[in-house]
């Protein structure tokens, strides 16, 4: 089954939609030069802000043309991220995501 | 003891062992750096001069802007909205030179407290605080941070309360942080030059607070 990602190209005049809701990285675990952390993959989190669009940066890294893409920052809980090894549940982890890994839950 | 080293062969008069020669080959990658440096200056693209002076202003920056930028936030409350609305705007305003530089400021308070790292590589805001320490680009410091921190930053002398709630910020693509630390008690009335001098490398990447008034 294809990602649902939230958007499936670039983003008119480089500008984010705002949005307050939980979203899954994707799984997925693709060779090559990827800026999703392996460990945030699968793992549910929320947006915390837009920081609006920049070139793909899984194209950028071989000379391709490079699409702006939607970059937020998303919250993810260490309960979330560790389970039951969690120093401390409720601490939190924000990373920057692009919108191709991002699929919206809610 | 720090002198106190065991095969007594390999010391240094100072009592230090020494390091050894980095006789090995170049790699690959050092030598498409050389290729392509002589290429440049070759075809007139570039001169060693410039080269040189681009190392010396690289190695001259430090963490004085970013001092100067949370002194600021913390005497000018307008300024620090700025700051945390948009940092990189701030920035400029300071009049410091940051490039695309795209900046997060991120602040402390009695709640919570902030800590930055790349665990993909080492982004760093360098126009800010110059060069990165070694730790930061250290695998230990890059997995371990998301994992515990609380722990990684114990072993920096930063013991945090189990109410505090304690964010870590990936710096996983194209944003750089800054932590805005909370301003130390007993400095009411301070100058922003004063207050500069409290704030350190380490309290504006997480692992560390300011200096207190001594």
């Amino acid at each position: 089954m294809p990602d649902r990602a939230m958007h499936d190209g670039a983003v008119p005049d480089g500008v984010a939609p705002v949005k307050t809701q939980r979203v899954r990285v994707a799984a997925r675990m693709p060779m090559g030069h990827v800026r999703a952390p392996a460990y945030l993959r699968g793992k549910v989190g929320t947006i915390e802000r837009p920081l609006g669009a920049f070139p793909d940066p899984e194209r950028l890294a071989y000379g391709q043309p490079a699409p702006d893409r939607a970059l937020y920052r998303v919250r993810f809980s260490m309960a979330e991220l560790w389970g039951d090894s969690a120093e401390a549940p409720t601490d939190t982890v924000d990373a920057e995501l692009y919108d191709t890994w991002l699929e919206r839950l809610d | 003891m720090p002198h106190d080293h065991h095969d007594h062969d390999h010391l240094s008069p100072s009592g230090h062992p020494y390091r050894s020669d980095d006789d090995v080959p170049l790699t690959y990658w050092q030598q498409m750096e050389i290729a392509l440096r002589e290429l440049l200056i070759e075809k007139g693209v570039t001169t060693p001069e410039e080269i040189a002076r681009q190392i010396d202003a690289m190695d001259a920056r430090s963490p004085a802007n970013g001092a100067a930028l949370v002194a600021r936030a913390w005497t000018d409350p307008a300024f620090k909205e700025r700051l945390l609305q948009d940092a990189s705007a701030a920035s400029r305003d300071m009049g410091f030179d940051i490039g695309p530089l795209r900046l997060i400021a991120v602040e402390n308070t009695a709640q919570v407290h902030n800590v930055i790292v790349c665990t993909l590589c080492s982004c760093y805001p360098r126009n800010l605080l110059g060069l990165p320490p070694d730790w930061y680009k250290s695998r230990a410091y890059r997995s371990r941070t998301v994992k515990e921190p609380r722990k990684v930053l114990s072993e920096f002398g930063l013991t945090l309360p189990d109410e505090t709630t304690v964010r870590v910020h990936d710096s996983t693509a194209d944003m750089r942080y800054i932590v805005l630390p909370a301003r130390p008690k007993g400095t009411d009335g301070w100058d922003p030059d004063r207050l500069a001098e409290l704030v350190t490398r380490d309290s504006m990447v997480g692992t560390g607070l300011p200096r207190t008034p001594a």
